[in-house]
């Protein structure tokens, strides 16, 4: 199994008209997502690579029952965008846009929540979300991930988390589901949301983390997987060399009062029984152990 | 991105909160020009992105203007935690009757915005959250619904502020707010926030730190920005739109992506060496970016060696590739350089830079391996 997409996801893409939306859309549907409308008021009735074009979420799950929405939408969109997803009657929201401002993050984050609880949103900020073989919805590029399982990936940086998956696939270990979190301040899932899942998902038999420097959401995943996890976890936490008071890239990536560093992270991590790897690699060469240990 | 105490009080001000009347100065005739047109007492303060400014003699008291000519002098040049003090602000002094903290901010943890009130303000906030943390009052409150005037009385209540403080101090906090919010600031912080002897709560500092992402819905924020305090290297990178942050090594780092760019910088360091840079290129790693990426490590005269780190996701190998060699027609390159490509086309990528390599330009086959090759060529 998957978690929180699987091949009957349908997804509608908002922004499939711009550049970026048609491109990935594309490559999303190439590697078989069920990719079924787009969203653009003003080009409402038209086609994108065969894909129906809607003036609204509400009008394109009307017609293809689409289940899950991502977002291509400029940062000044993204806040209108998730709540006409969500207004609109999708399960899952992947809004892979960076740069959106925090206020407007912490905004619609709580606003979901309460007006939309069952809605689960992805990023902003993130690659997205791939079940290999299965569901690929955002920017990862599909043939690195190796379908099957047995481990499930959470991360919260772009490209450390094809990092992740290219090192399982050198060691020949499949994915069950891949979640990038985004590297925002306010990520509308948490590490603690799919660890969770994966926890629950019974083909997940180990997940790999991975965290960077800033906030706490490392050292509160920690705390979940001491306190609530039974399955192995490795993990890999960026920044350790990372300068306090200078943003690393990542809106959230920053050590400010002595807070948020790669080695409390890395610490707690360990304290809960996680394999901690002092780079991609030997985080993949850990998770190799875990799963020949299985 | 950080303002100035002058800058946030001007910020302060736009939303109708109480501020000293002031001036700025660059130097020792200018402040002094200024406390004439202000009338003294004034203080002397020094404008730079770092607390402890009192503690470091960086804030004085000037009863007269010759007192503002000798604190000008010695307070400018004045080195403050690593930043030089350049411009002062000159302002009119108040009459302290009471020092209070006030503060907003992001709790990640919480995903709601966490207020702060202590009527002990005119030291750290650290120091009074360690040695006496119920003196500070704090309210979280949920974006959607904003503070309202009743939450504001309960918080200013529990803060145990004295009476003649409390009518004041609620309408300046909900002016904070507002200016948090439609300011789009991550952090405002009033240390310390007065009541006067004459009986006003008053803003008597004033720390912001705006988010960089709202810039697009905020045209006053192109004047903060031209005022950042940004070393040679920063200023040149930021001109290029690039991400990039200076450190103290001798290999120079590109990398694709913010977190493998700081993975990058880390496993320098565990080959032993130090990176003199974290730079991120983002998706499009093009021969225009490549080239403004080698350009301003290449004028970075502590490295000795570039680290090339590309993992293509969706960035493609041969283009990465392409984009190397045409940046290296373009950019005369002192340093040798090491590349690790990996991920997408990676392959044709490596074809594409197979007959260009040599003594320059060298590849790798994994991230730890090219890290240690530019270690060593470091060294």
């Amino acid at each position: 199994m998957s978690i929180f997409v699987d091949e009957n996801t349908k997804v509608v893409y908002q922004g499939l008209t711009g550049s970026q939306g048609s491109y990935y859309g594309r490559l999303n549907a190439e590697y078989g997502t069920q990719v079924v409308a787009g969203t653009n008021p003003r080009k409402a009735g038209t086609e994108v690579n065969g894909v129906p074009i809607f003036a609204n979420v509400v009008e394109a799950v009307e017609a293809t029952g689409a289940t899950a929405s991502c977002i291509f939408i400029p940062a000044a969109g993204v806040k209108s965008a998730v709540m006409e997803a969500a207004e609109g009657g999708v399960e899952l929201i992947v809004a892979i846009t960076e740069g959106v401002p925090a206020h407007d993050e912490a905004w619609f984050f709580n606003k979901l929540k309460r007006d939309f609880p069952n809605v689960r949103l992805l990023g902003p900020n993130c690659p997205g979300i791939i079940s290999p073989g299965k569901c690929n919805i955002g920017i990862t590029a599909g043939h690195i991930a190796k379908p099957g399982g047995p481990v499930g990936i959470v991360s919260r940086s772009g490209t450390l988390t094809y990092q992740a998956l290219y090192e399982l696939k050198q060691n020949d270990i499949g994915v069950t589901t891949c979640v990038g979190i985004g590297g925002d301040p306010v990520p509308g899932t948490s590490f603690i949301d799919c660890l969770e899942a994966f926890e629950a998902d019974p083909e997940t038999k180990a997940v790999m983390m991975i965290g960077e420097i800033g906030g706490s959401a490392e050292e509160e995943a920690a705390e979940f997987i001491k306190n609530r996890m039974t399955k192995p976890v490795s993990s890999y936490i960026a920044g350790v060399t990372a300068p306090p008071g200078k943003k690393m890239g990542h809106a959230g990536a920053i050590v400010s009062g002595g807070k948020g560093t790669a080695a409390a992270k890395m610490a707690a991590l360990a304290d809960a029984g996680v394999s901690v790897g002092n780079n991609p690699t030997e985080a993949g060469e850990l998770m190799a152990e875990i799963v020949v240990g299985l | 991105m950080d303002l100035f105490e002058h800058q946030g009080k001007e910020f302060f001000a736009h939303y109708g909160m109480p501020v000293s009347p002031g001036e700025i100065a660059f130097t020792v005739d200018e402040a002094v020009a200024a406390a004439q047109r202000l009338g003294t007492p004034v203080m002397v303060k020094a404008q730079v992105h770092a607390g402890g400014r009192g503690k470091a003699g960086g804030v004085k008291f000037a009863a007269d203007l010759d007192a503002v000519r000798e604190h000008a002098g010695n307070i400018l040049g004045l080195d403050i935690k690593g930043h030089v003090v350049k411009r002062l602000l000159i302002e009119q002094a108040s009459d302290i009757a009471d020092e209070y903290y006030a503060s907003f901010t992001l709790d990640r943890s919480a995903k709601l915005h966490l207020g702060m009130l202590s009527r002990q303000g005119g030291v750290e906030i650290e120091t009074v959250a360690v040695e006496n943390p119920e003196a500070i009052a704090k309210i979280w409150i949920d974006p959607v619904d904003g503070l309202t005037e009743a939450a504001c009385r309960d918080w200013v209540a529990a803060a145990e502020l004295p009476a003649a403080a409390v009518e004041g101090s609620v309408d300046v906090l909900q002016k904070l707010y507002t200016a948090y919010v439609q300011g789009d600031a991550d952090m405002v912080e009033i240390n310390p926030l007065i009541l006067t002897e004459q009986g006003k709560v008053h803003v008597l500092d004033a720390k912001v730190t705006l988010d960089g992402n709202s810039e697009y819905r905020h045209p006053e924020y192109e004047q903060y920005d031209s005022t950042q305090v940004r070393d040679e290297r920063e200023a040149a990178a930021h001109a290029h739109g690039l991400q990039y942050v200076g450190l103290d090594g001798t290999v120079g780092v590109i990398a694709n992506g913010a977190g493998l760019a700081m993975s990058t910088v880390d496993v320098v360091n565990q080959a032993g060496g130090q990176a003199a840079n974290f730079l991120d290129i983002g998706g499009g790693a093009n021969a225009d970016v490549m080239s403004a990426a080698l350009e301003v490590i290449n004028n970075d005269p502590a490295v000795k060696s570039i680290f090339i780190n590309i993992f293509g996701g969706i960035t493609r190998g041969d283009l990465v590739a392409e984009g190397i060699i045409e940046a290296m027609k373009r950019v005369e390159i002192d340093s040798p350089i090491v590349i690790r490509l990996d991920g997408t086309n990676a392959v044709e990528g490596r074809r594409i830079l197979e007959p260009r390599l040599g003594d320059g330009l060298m590849m790798e086959d994994t991230m730890l391996s090219a890290a240690r090759r530019a270690v060593e060529l470091a060294e």
